[in-house]
């Protein structure tokens, strides 16, 4: 991953397995959200690939990309939702867009999606005149509106009082269960990360590399490295 | 305490005869109350570097961050001269202060690089920067021309309702200021006109002018203008905020094109409001006119209105609504390049406005001058 002629990232190899929670972890300006990027076709690596199952997703065609993205949900890190739409009309626009449904079956699957997320009632206010933490409940709704089977989530405790960081891991975990979709998070919550996680990755802003890789519980004892270790386990030794 | 306010800050230096520097520092210290320099010091250890600094603050009164400013460059001095820094004077807070400031040595290669330029490199880096960008700009281009072909074919994913309301926005809610300026350009230029053409006797003229004139190519011209303005600066700051909210991403990983969901209804929607805002601006500046010449040239209404109708022709008002429905295309291109190449900060966002009404303005005239040489050539 490089900026012009800075690199970023390098030599990142790793596979996603299908029903992983995967963690994408490492210190403030590693490149994890760069990394997410790239996952989803934001940015194109500088060199190598991005396969989804067996497809490339790096090398392919419009038409065929927007069939994979249609397989994805992302929630990202303030929601993102399109602010000159209603919340229900934020979540219908996929449905309207990728599927057959009529609009009343539209509008009541998208009030569906919403009180799932705990937002029943909310459906005709604006993102502007919610909370952030409401907001990014409603980005969930939206990422979720398509039944995806893979969903990527852009620090998805930051800003959440620990309650809610809670909620939201049982809200994943209920997810990878219930939908059996495989989940990419990207963050440092340790929390989190130990509650859910069951892959990961970690990059090292320093060396510009991963340098550990696998579930996190088994990295905190035996990884090889000691930074991984330390940001394990808080700073203690 | 004493009763008296404690005086203004003194640093003081003494040389001891076992190499020590002592600094005498007294007074109040804070950042507002005068010079806190360090010269002193910095002249002692220029002239002969002592083989330890210490501290005297037994006078020292209120102190804040100017003074640990001042210790951070005294440190540094003795750091640099391999001299020994006896903190032990110095105030607890602001011996531990000292501490934390000098605790993370600084990062190798963060500091910016601020190399100054040679002229020569400068113009080379700039052409380069230039290159790109025009490659920049004939992506976004194609990639309009894509999603145009896609949504004649009806495969282009927008909302209608956006569609409506961009209407209204740039056709319905233009009327105030397009119907103030052509009116005032109709005027003026019936006024220059008048004055010009009466000392021939030849007055009634004036209608002549302000017709062709207007029909031709300057009501298409200001409404551009107008819209340039409006149109272009509010299209590049809505997409370019859309950018820093990551709105453009979300549409993007959702499949959904940005260039088909907030482009492709920003271009349609100018292309068919500026022709009738064209036709609307002609209108009025015609009006202007025969306000001038119902007042200053006794021209009545229906003179004047007949004057005008033998000078322009169908031809002309076809011409130049076309002109009007090209700068509209190229106004709203504009604004959504630039909204589209925004940067991810506010004062960003206001540069690509900014840019946006730069940008259209050009286009339209450059547009403008096509137009005149190649209508001229074709006997238009």
């Amino acid at each position: 991953m490089a900026y012009g002629d800075f690199v970023l990232q390098r030599d990142l190899t790793f596979d996603v397995g299908m029903g992983d929670i995967f963690v994408i972890m490492g210190g403030s300006g590693c490149g994890k959200s760069t990394l997410l990027r790239h996952l989803l076709g934001l940015n194109q690596p500088a060199e190598g690939e991005i396969l989804y199952g067996n497809d490339s997703f790096t090398h392919a065609a419009p038409a065929d990309r927007t069939r994979l993205l249609r397989r994805v949900g992302v929630l990202y890190q303030s929601g993102a939702l399109w602010s000159s739409m209603t919340l229900a009309e934020n979540v219908s626009l996929p449905l309207g867009e990728f599927t057959d449904l009529t609009p009343s079956e539209i509008r009541e699957v998208a009030a569906l999606k919403l009180a799932l997320v705990g937002l029943a009632g909310f459906e005709d206010y604006y993102p502007s005149d919610i909370s952030g933490g409401m907001q990014k409940r409603a980005g969930l709704a939206r990422a979720m509106a398509l039944d995806p089977d893979l969903l990527f989530f852009d620090e998805p405790g930051a800003g959440l009082d620990p309650i809610s960081a809670r909620l939201l891991d049982d809200l994943i975990l209920e997810l990878r269960d219930s939908l059996g979709a495989t989940i990419v998070v990207v963050t440092h919550e340790l929390a989190s990360i130990f509650a859910i996680g069951t892959n990961s990755v970690f990059l090292d802003a320093e060396t510009r590399t991963m340098i550990a890789h696998g579930d996190p519980t088994e990295l905190r004892d035996h990884a090889d490295d000691e930074r991984v270790r330390q940001f394990l386990r808080r700073g203690e030794a | 305490m004493s009763a008296a306010a404690p005086p203004n800050a003194d640093l003081a230096v003494e040389r001891h005869g076992d190499g020590t520097l002592l600094v005498r520092l007294s007074g109040t210290w804070q950042l507002g109350s005068g010079a806190l320099s360090s010269a002193a010091v910095e002249r002692e250890f220029d002239t002969d570097p002592p083989e330890r600094v210490r501290f005297d603050t037994t006078t020292l009164g209120a102190w804040d961050s100017g003074i640990l400013a001042l210790m951070v460059k005294i440190s540094a001095l003795s750091r640099a001269h391999g001299s020994e820094f006896d903190a032990s004077g110095l105030p607890n807070g602001l011996e531990r202060l000292l501490r934390l400031a000098e605790a993370v040595p600084e990062k190798g290669d963060a500091r910016a690089e601020d190399a100054e330029k040679r002229f020569v490199d400068r113009i080379g880096t700039k052409t380069l920067e230039t290159q790109s960008l025009f490659r920049d700009d004939l992506d976004f281009l194609g990639r309009f021309a894509l999603a145009m072909a896609r949504a004649l074919r009806g495969k282009a994913r927008f909302r209608m309702s956006d569609l409506v309301l961009l209407v209204q926005q740039n056709g319905i809610d233009a009327l105030p200021i397009v119907t103030l300026v052509t009116f005032l350009l109709g005027l003026i230029l019936a006024f220059v006109g008048a004055t010009a053409l009466q000392s021939f006797g030849a007055a009634i003229y004036v209608a002549d002018l302000v017709g062709v004139a207007m029909v031709r190519d300057m009501g298409a011209l200001i409404t551009g203008i107008i819209m340039a303005g409006r149109s272009g600066a509010s299209f590049a700051a809505q997409i370019g905020s859309m950018k820093v909210t990551q709105e453009t991403d979300a549409l993007t990983t959702m499949a959904i094109s940005p260039m088909e969901f907030l482009v492709l209804p920003r271009v349609i929607a100018l292309s068919l409001m500026m022709p009738l805002l064209t036709l609307y601006g002609n209108a009025m500046g015609m009006l202007g006119g025969a306000f001038v010449g119902y007042t200053m040239l006794d021209l009545s209404g229906l003179e004047y209105f007949q004057q005008t109708a033998g000078a322009v022709g169908l031809n002309d008002v076809i011409g130049g609504v076309f002109k009007g429905s090209v700068y509209g295309v190229l106004i709203a291109l504009a604004g959504c390049l630039r909204g589209m190449q925004s940067g991810k900060s506010s004062s960003a966002v206001g540069d690509a406005a900014t840019s946006g009404v730069v940008t259209s303005l050009v286009a339209i005239i450059v547009a403008c001058g096509l137009f005149s040489f190649v209508f001229y050539l074709l006997g238009l």
